[in-house]
């Protein structure tokens, strides 16, 4: 096993890393590339690559390695990777605060608590996922109720089980892959449930974890009570209105023993509130620029902790911008900085990164609110180009090569996605 | 389980009020056995209190609760410094929306300068709007009570019930009574689920099952109907929101309900009061939600449904005549300590000082425990000490260096300790620490909760539930390949 622990931790690094999954060991790759010396990576959990190692299911990689690999493979070729690039991995540990000036209070299971300075900072902590209380589910509180990445956590990791009947509330990845993986497991599978009129989850993961085991998908439909004193006995599902509102005329009940939640994932950002980062209100993540720089100097950010991502290639792509960034940041051989802001605009629920620089190529990603077939993006008057299809789950991103930008010599574009006229 | 020699008292019930009598015998030479039905104490009514120590002035003197909570508001500073739990005199603004309710302002004053409740005042709207900018500007006049402080109901429970366990209080958990009889010899006789327990003086303090105890006691002349009670907590990000517990002006059977900003800083909203015949219906209802907020919103415009993090409900013990139930009965030894709803948690200590005098009339010899120790070990919160400390206990005890809970900054150590003061279950270590009480609500910690769990009761991690019963939380794969 490669652990890269450090002989000793250093008081201070060019560039400290807050989280060891796909994004912060992307991010301590880029830091090297860009020249950083002396890089830490410090991660909660026992091992780096984050919640990739429960992941055990494959179409991980397609994009960055061109191949297509289990969560472990994408993990452990990062982790090699980084290894030999010399970055010190602190693992079991837990940054705990930062402060203005940079200074990461770890908190650590085998050395005690250490105060580390850092160059330069890369935020990459991750998402937590949405729990029972943010939706309001009336009912009992049993047992057996519990959000889909821990039951996958459970069944994946420590290979017991959550429970043997259940029922799936929301349709977002996580809940999709699981009730294809408890159905392997022997686990009754009565169904998937959706609030939404459309489903959350990725269009390949309805196919081939739902269709493919003839698991029920009831769109524009939820789970209106829980029941069971002590552990889940059954569900009451019903129908919305068009307020999302329980139809309770139309409710039937379903006997099971667990209820898994897969309604969203939240952004990880008590640190950046802690840095006092600019926020943005739509993604639940720092305000970032082109080079993934935050609100204040010298803190950069990436993955899920700016934006929830599908595909861990893209959380990997853009967080070793970050890194790059942070390495950069220290040599001072920054870029110019940006001159273009970047505005969602219609059916545009949010654009990352916030503000791009004229010179450069860059990926913009988005995601858009309502589902259009036959549509077109539009960025501003530099650029018009058609979509197949657009879907709140699935992110779009947007290539803008500087040529285009050439001409353009104002400090703002609209990002929209129409309807072909 | 029978012994030879029957116990000199056995409190029937783990709730605030149980543990707090169990503290107060714990002062003498006395041999004393506390029943709790729930895995751990507190877990029934007394976990779902809003934590609010009353000022002192709701309640009529015409009523027992009334006389007893002024006399209790005044012993929880003392108590919370010796057991090492929060209590912060926060104040309390009770607001009146109209001319109408400020009569009722003026009265509820009157009672209290009457008790002797001290610096209540009516403030008027622009006292308001400096001191509570968040209330809203319908708000004509408040009554202000500097008295009212809040704890969290649990830890006084732990607190109290460590303390008298420290003191030589003996304690079963889940375990259910079943017969109550007299002996020959005037002792009282418990069938249990786990066996059989003597002592010459039982103490009914079952909450919402007392008038069941009574009955099997052959005493019971009193009926509870439980009054359930649903409660929303909101972000922490709401922090501040309000400085003291707001209250509307009350009506005969609810103080109704309220904005609380509780000792740790999140705001919680509710309770409801709706009678239910079900003494097991902890239910959350939309129905309650909508009713809880759509109220609030009218004092405190700011608070939206989309700020709530978790929601539960509890059960108020109202016995008819809406005021407590204590003293002996018919069966001798038999004292009844029933229909303890609001202020119960605040006069909890007067509640066991009266219980204590009760059975001193009754016949039972009080000679002070000369070994008694006031205080418990206070639980080491790491999160709270500044750096130099921390850095030294982890260094010391990696296991304090290590977070278990991320959203709470809970360590193994602070885990570990709650489990050896008798933490049994998750719920145990959640309430003992906080740990999962955060935004996640433990989708990070429970695993490495339960795994401490197992480690240090040395069980499977099977058997691990969430707070106890049947509230199992993981089972085998179908061939057994669970680690």
């Amino acid at each position: 096993m490669i652990t890269g622990r450090p002989a000793r931790i250093r008081t201070r690094y060019d560039v400290a890393v807050v989280g060891g999954g796909p994004a912060g060991m992307a991010a301590a790759l880029g830091a090297r590339e860009s020249g950083a010396e002396s890089i830490l990576v410090i991660d909660r959990e026992r091992e780096a690559g984050g919640i990739l190692w429960q992941c055990i299911h494959s179409g991980f990689g397609l994009h960055h390695f061109k191949e297509e690999l289990t969560g472990p493979e994408y993990a452990q070729r990062y982790l090699e990777e980084m290894l030999e690039a010399g970055v010190d991995l602190l693992t079991d540990s837990f940054v705990a605060d930062i402060d203005r000036d940079r200074r990461l209070k770890v908190m650590t299971g085998a050395r005690g608590v250490h105060v580390v300075e850092a160059g330069a900072v890369a935020l990459a902590m991750g998402a937590r996922e949405r729990t029972r209380g943010a939706i309001r589910i009336p009912g009992t509180r049993p047992s057996g109720v519990m959000t889909a990445g821990l039951a996958q956590k459970i069944v994946n990791m420590h290979g017991y089980l959550p429970g043997r009947r259940a029922v799936i509330l929301g349709s977002g990845d996580i809940g999709l892959i699981m009730a294809r993986r408890l159905t392997l497991e022997g686990v009754e599978v009565m169904g998937v449930f959706e609030i939404m009129p459309h489903a959350n989850g990725l269009n390949r993961n309805i196919v081939q974890c739902l269709h493919d085991f003839d698991i029920p998908l009831y769109l524009s439909t939820t789970v209106a009570e829980i029941h069971g004193r002590d552990r889940v006995e059954k569900v009451t599902v019903a129908p919305v209105d068009e307020n999302f509102r329980p139809i309770l005329g139309k409710a039937w009940d379903i006997d099971c023993d667990t209820l898994l939640l897969s309604i969203g994932l939240i952004p990880e950002n008590e640190l950046s509130r802690q840095l006092n980062l600019s926020i943005d209100q739509v993604t639940g993540g720092p305000v970032v620029d082109s080079r993934m720089e935050t609100s204040k100097s010298g803190v950069f950010a990436g993955g899920n902790v700016v934006h929830i991502h599908d595909l861990v290639d893209f959380v990997s792509q853009e967080s070793l911008l970050a890194g790059r960034g942070a390495g950069a940041y220290l040599s001072g051989g920054r870029p110019p900085p940006d001159n273009i802001r970047v505005i969602p605009g219609e059916n545009v629920a949010y654009c990352v990164p916030h503000s791009i620089a004229s010179e450069r190529p860059h990926t913009i990603y988005m995601r858009v609110r309502r589902p259009l077939e036959k549509c077109l993006i539009r960025f501003g008057e530099v650029l018009e180009k058609k979509l197949s299809y657009v879907f709140p789950a699935e992110m779009v991103s947007l290539k803008v090569r500087p040529e285009l930008l050439e001409k353009f010599h104002g400090d703002a574009l609209k990002v929209d996605i129409l309807p072909r006229a | 389980m029978t012994r030879e020699t029957p116990r000199d008292v056995i409190i029937v019930g783990g709730g605030v009020i149980g543990c707090a009598i169990a503290r107060e015998l714990s002062r003498y030479r006395l041999d004393v056995l506390l029943i709790e039905k729930e895995c751990e104490v507190g877990f029934g009514t007394s976990k779902s209190n809003s934590g609010i120590i009353h000022a002192g002035h709701h309640a009529s003197t015409d009523t027992l609760k009334g006389r007893l909570e002024w006399d209790g508001n005044q012993a929880w500073d003392q108590i919370a410094d010796e057991l090492g739990f929060g209590f912060q005199r926060v104040g309390e603004l009770m607001v009146a929306f109209d001319d109408s309710q400020l009569g009722t302002l003026e009265k509820i004053k009157a009672q209290g300068e009457g008790k002797g409740v001290p610096d209540l005042e009516i403030w008027e709207p622009e006292r308001i709007r400096k001191e509570e900018p968040s209330l809203s500007t319908d708000i004509i006049a408040a009554l202000h009570a500097p008295t009212a402080g809040v704890v969290n109901p649990y830890e006084a429970c732990f607190g109290l019930i460590d303390n008298a366990r420290e003191n030589g209080v003996a304690i079963v958990v889940e375990t259910t009574v079943e017969s109550v009889a007299a002996d020959d010899d005037g002792a009282i006789v418990l069938g249990t689920s786990r066996g059989r327990h003597a002592a010459r003086f039982v103490i009914n303090a079952a909450g919402v099952h007392a008038d069941r105890i009574a009955a099997l006691a052959g005493v019971g002349s009193f009926r509870i109907t439980p009054r359930k009670g649903e409660e929303y907590l909101l972000d922490k990000r709401l922090k501040g929101l309000v400085k003291r517990i707001i209250f509307p002006c009350p009506t005969p059977t609810s103080k109704g309900i309220l904005v609380i900003p509780t000792f740790d800083g999140t705001i919680m909203v509710g309770p409801t009061a709706h009678e239910t015949e079900d003494r097991s219906d902890l239910t959350t209802t939309m129905a309650g939600g909508d009713e809880v907020f759509a109220s609030v919103k009218r004092v405190v415009p700011g608070v939206s449904e989309r700020d709530c993090i978790a929601e539960f409900a509890g059960l108020r013990a109202a016995a008819k005549g809406e005021d407590f139930i204590i003293g002996p009965t018919d069966l001798k030894g038999f004292v009844n300590v029933a229909g303890i709803q609001s202020p119960g948690l605040t006069a909890a200590p007067a509640i066991a000082r009266m219980v204590t005098d009760i059975l001193h009339d009754e016949g039972l010899g009080l000679v002070p425990d000369d070994g008694f120790v006031p205080t418990v070990t206070h639980p080491i919160r790491v999160a709270s000490l500044p750096l130099e400390e921390q850095i030294g206990l982890a260094g010391h005890d990696p296991r304090f260096g290590h977070v278990v809970c991320r959203c709470e900054h809970i360590t193994e150590g602070e885990v570990i300790d709650s489990i050896q003061r008798g933490a049994q279950t998750l719920d145990g270590i959640k309430f003992r620490t906080r740990a999962g009480m955060g935004r996640c609500q433990g989708g990070f910690c429970s695993w490495r909760c339960m795994e401490l769990i197992a480690q240090e009761k040395g069980v499977p991690l099977t058997s691990v539930t969430k707070r106890g019963g049947g509230s199992w939380i993981i089972c085998e794969r179908e061939d057994g390949g669970g680690r």
